[in-house]
């Protein structure tokens, strides 16, 4: 391995690769997890119907079909489209869920980089996403997608100050802004002097954590705050002039990012990836499984709202935003840095 | 733009007075928008025109005729037992009820009705096409609005009135089944008790929509006060059926039309909503889809015995006259108006169906809404396209 100024440079770039390659295969991983269980299984099941049944057992390689189908579709430019913006804009989208994953923990020594301020990161990085929708719906030349584009814009704004404030109140109450530390913080917590499980933020912060969800929701373009691909009305909003695996990236990119908020949900609020009483490499093991049936929980509860909900309408969305949540989300990060102090 | 229709010019220079409104400052400038033909929201090939200043509509304009089959010209040259073939298609969720007030007219002016066996049978049918018609509109509602899992439930019940359908007529869509003086054939064995079943399934299943969507905070928010309708300019329009009940006009042609047909051996009420919104559009079509359930309900217990044919002729000569039979359709008044020379196909069929003059309130109603509210209002109004277009 050569040696530069004392670093050994092969290995870093090795460690780097990997996990870039580690991520790159958890994104597809994550939104097939959740697009089959549940858009295609649970949907179909909460409407009296099995959805796919034929490839593989009970369907499950649909997706995977799905994709290959799509990669084999031609690569279409609207005539009118900025061909490199149109180009880009869901290679843009897929960024901001690239780097959701690099800071969440799935046990002691499983993450990708344990930043000191992860979760202030995560929520940066996870409104990048605006930037290439809105070059979707500009590149399109297409009116419905510059309207779903604006839309998208406007709500994704307005509800990344909700998502901000809901998760101040973990931030004070664990008193460090790393994933890591906000999971140990948990695990080392009490409830009424027992420290069985730790103390998931959840029984403390449970304001924040209907707040997270309503907020995430909305960031999520997710149903009822999916206006920006309201298919009733925008046909698909910024993503109709998409085909083949550009579309696929779009796809991609919504699940992957719900997979990514769900486990972010997970983490902050049920304790993420720790058992109690397992450390070491057992934890490593058994901390991802755990993370893992955390997520399906909290994503259990966003696509319930999906499927159930009627949308909202623009101006509903806003004020919804900015006269309840935000008011709520402040009253919360008060009464937890009076609590903080007091106790 | 080429300037060469009447309603082109006046859009054209509604467009200009769009631009002229919106901020000077600002240098913003008005967006047409064509929603459709091929639109998710129209089901089927309606075109609205709607002139946008942000979301807001400016004006709009519905333009329809792109699915025009020329069914008035059509009918001239069949024959009357070929006409209800073709009447069928017209409402193609309703089929049944399309082809009764035709069947009506043709006997008006032959002089001759169906024994009363046939009579309530040709209701109970009327009613089932209603809720065929109507519990789709109440699932589809939800799905305009962006909730997708409430039309899965009406397409699941929906199902089992046209089993029922099939299973006494053979046709799930077009069942073809009225005939001059009487019906094609009598009901088969164990259908009555089958459609006792169904009944109650459907009447369960307008509870379950009004828990599951009505309920539901919102849909009312969406809904209420969305699309207001005026009693006094829906009836300008010639608005009919439950668009025009949900503004708290109390008319409907099964009471106040005396017609040979069965309702009036029913109990049976006739619902109103005074508030004149998409909210109450969609209370309307709930409750009048379990009065129509309990009225069959009704018919199947009292259904009398006998014939379902009265005697026609073999080849069938209408005398010379005209006749105009009306009567209350799943969707609003259809009628039809048949002159006859004494052949063995009308002379001239004019056919007033509901949707056509319902949408014509459209540009009236989305004037200043917001474009949700556009699908709002279009899925409240609660149009076919084969009923605009014919």
């Amino acid at each position: 391995m050569p040696l530069m100024l004392g670093v050994d440079f092969g290995a870093y770039w090795a460690t780097t690769l990997l996990k870039v390659v580690v991520v790159l295969g958890l994104i597809p991983a994550g939104a097939i997890i959740l697009g089959y269980v549940f858009l295609l299984k649970m949907m179909s099941h909460m409407q009296s119907r099995l959805g796919p049944m034929e490839a593989g057992p009970h369907g499950s390689l649909q997706l995977v079909a799905d994709g290959l189908k799509f990669i084999q579709k031609e690569d279409i430019f609207p005539e009118r489209s900025d061909r490199f913006v149109f180009a880009a804009a869901p290679i843009v989208v897929l960024m901001s869920t690239f780097l959701l994953y690099i800071v969440i923990p799935a046990g002691p020594r499983l993450i990708i980089e344990d930043l000191d301020t992860g979760i202030f990161f995560a929520l940066a990085v996870s409104s990048l996403s605006v930037l290439g929708i809105l070059m979707a719906g500009w590149a399109s030349a297409n009116k419905y997608s510059l309207i779903g584009a604006l839309r998208a814009a406007g709500q994704l704004i307005a509800y990344e100050l909700p998502l901000v404030l809901a998760v101040v109140g973990v931030v004070i109450q664990a008193g460090t802004m790393s994933l890591q530390g906000i999971v140990m913080a948990q695990a080392d917590g009490e409830i009424f002097g027992v420290g069985l499980i730790g103390n998931p933020f959840i029984f403390t912060q449970f304001i924040g954590f209907a707040l997270f969800l309503i907020a995430a929701q909305a960031e999520l373009t997710q149903a009822p705050f999916d206006m920006p691909v309201a298919e009733s009305e925008l046909v698909a909003g910024y993503m109709t002039e998409y085909t083949g695996f550009r579309f696929l990236f779009f796809f991609m990119g919504e699940f992957g990012t719900a997979f990514a908020f769900s486990a972010i949900g997970a983490t902050l609020f049920l304790g993420g990836w720790y058992v109690p009483g397992v450390e070491g490499t057992l934890a490593d093991v058994l901390g991802p499984l755990v993370l893992g049936a955390k997520i399906m929980l909290v994503a259990f509860f966003i696509f319930w709202f999906r499927f159930s909900y009627p949308r909202l309408r623009e101006d509903q969305l806003q004020a919804f935003a900015w006269k309840l949540l935000i008011p709520l989300s402040l009253l919360n990060i008060a009464a937890t840095g009076v609590l903080k102090v007091v106790f | 733009m080429a300037v060469t229709t009447d309603w082109q010019k006046s859009a054209y220079i509604a467009g200009q007075a769009a631009d002229a409104r919106v901020n000077v400052e600002l240098e913003t400038e008005g967006m047409t928008l064509n929603l459709g033909p091929q639109h998710p929201a129209t089901h089927g090939t309606l075109r609205i025109v709607v002139r946008l200043d942000g979301e807001q509509v400016v004006w709009a304009e519905p333009i329809c005729g792109y699915m025009h089959r020329g069914y008035e010209k059509l009918c001239e040259v069949r024959t009357y037992p070929q006409v209800t073939t073709l009447i069928n298609r017209i409402d193609w969720l309703g089929h049944f009820a399309n082809e009764v007030p035709f069947i009506l007219a043709a006997e008006q002016l032959m002089g001759i009705e169906a024994p009363p066996r046939a009579q309530w049978i040709r209701t109970i049918f009327f009613e089932m096409a209603r809720i065929a018609n109507v519990s789709l509109f109440l699932g589809d509602m939800g799905i305009q609005l962006g909730a997708i899992t409430p039309v899965f439930y009406a397409f699941r019940d929906r199902e089992y009135v046209l089993n029922l359908m099939e299973a006494a007529t053979g046709g799930r869509f077009h069942p073809n089944f009225d005939r001059l003086g009487g019906l094609k054939e009598d009901l088969p064995r164990g259908w009555v008790d089958e459609c006792h079943g169904v009944m109650a399934r459907v009447i369960s299943f307008c509870q379950e929509m009004e828990d599951l969507l009505m309920g539901n905070e919102i849909f009312q928010t969406r809904t209420r006060g969305i699309g207001v309708i005026p009693a006094a300019v829906g009836l300008e329009y010639g608005l009919s059926g439950a668009n025009i009940r949900a503004s708290g006009v109390d008319w409907d042609l099964r009471r106040d039309e005396d017609s040979p047909l069965a309702w009036k051996h029913c109990d049976w009420k006739v619902w109103t909503h005074p508030d004149g919104d998409s909210y109450a559009r969609y209370w309307v079509r709930l409750q009048e889809t379990r009065e129509a359930a309990k009225i069959i309900t009704q018919l199947l217990d009292g259904l009398p015995s006998g014939s379902i044919q009265a005697k026609v002729p073999r080849i069938i000569k209408v005398p010379a006259g005209e006749a105009w039979c009306h009567t209350e359709n799943p969707l609003g008044e259809m009628g039809y108006y048949v002159v006859s020379k004494g052949g063995r196909g009308p002379f001239r069929v004019k056919i007033r169906s509901a949707s056509f003059n319902n949408i014509s309130i459209v540009p009236w109603l989305l004037r200043g809404v917001y474009v949700p509210d556009v699908i709002t209002i279009l899925a409240s109004l609660y149009f076919i396209l084969g009923d605009i277009d014919r």
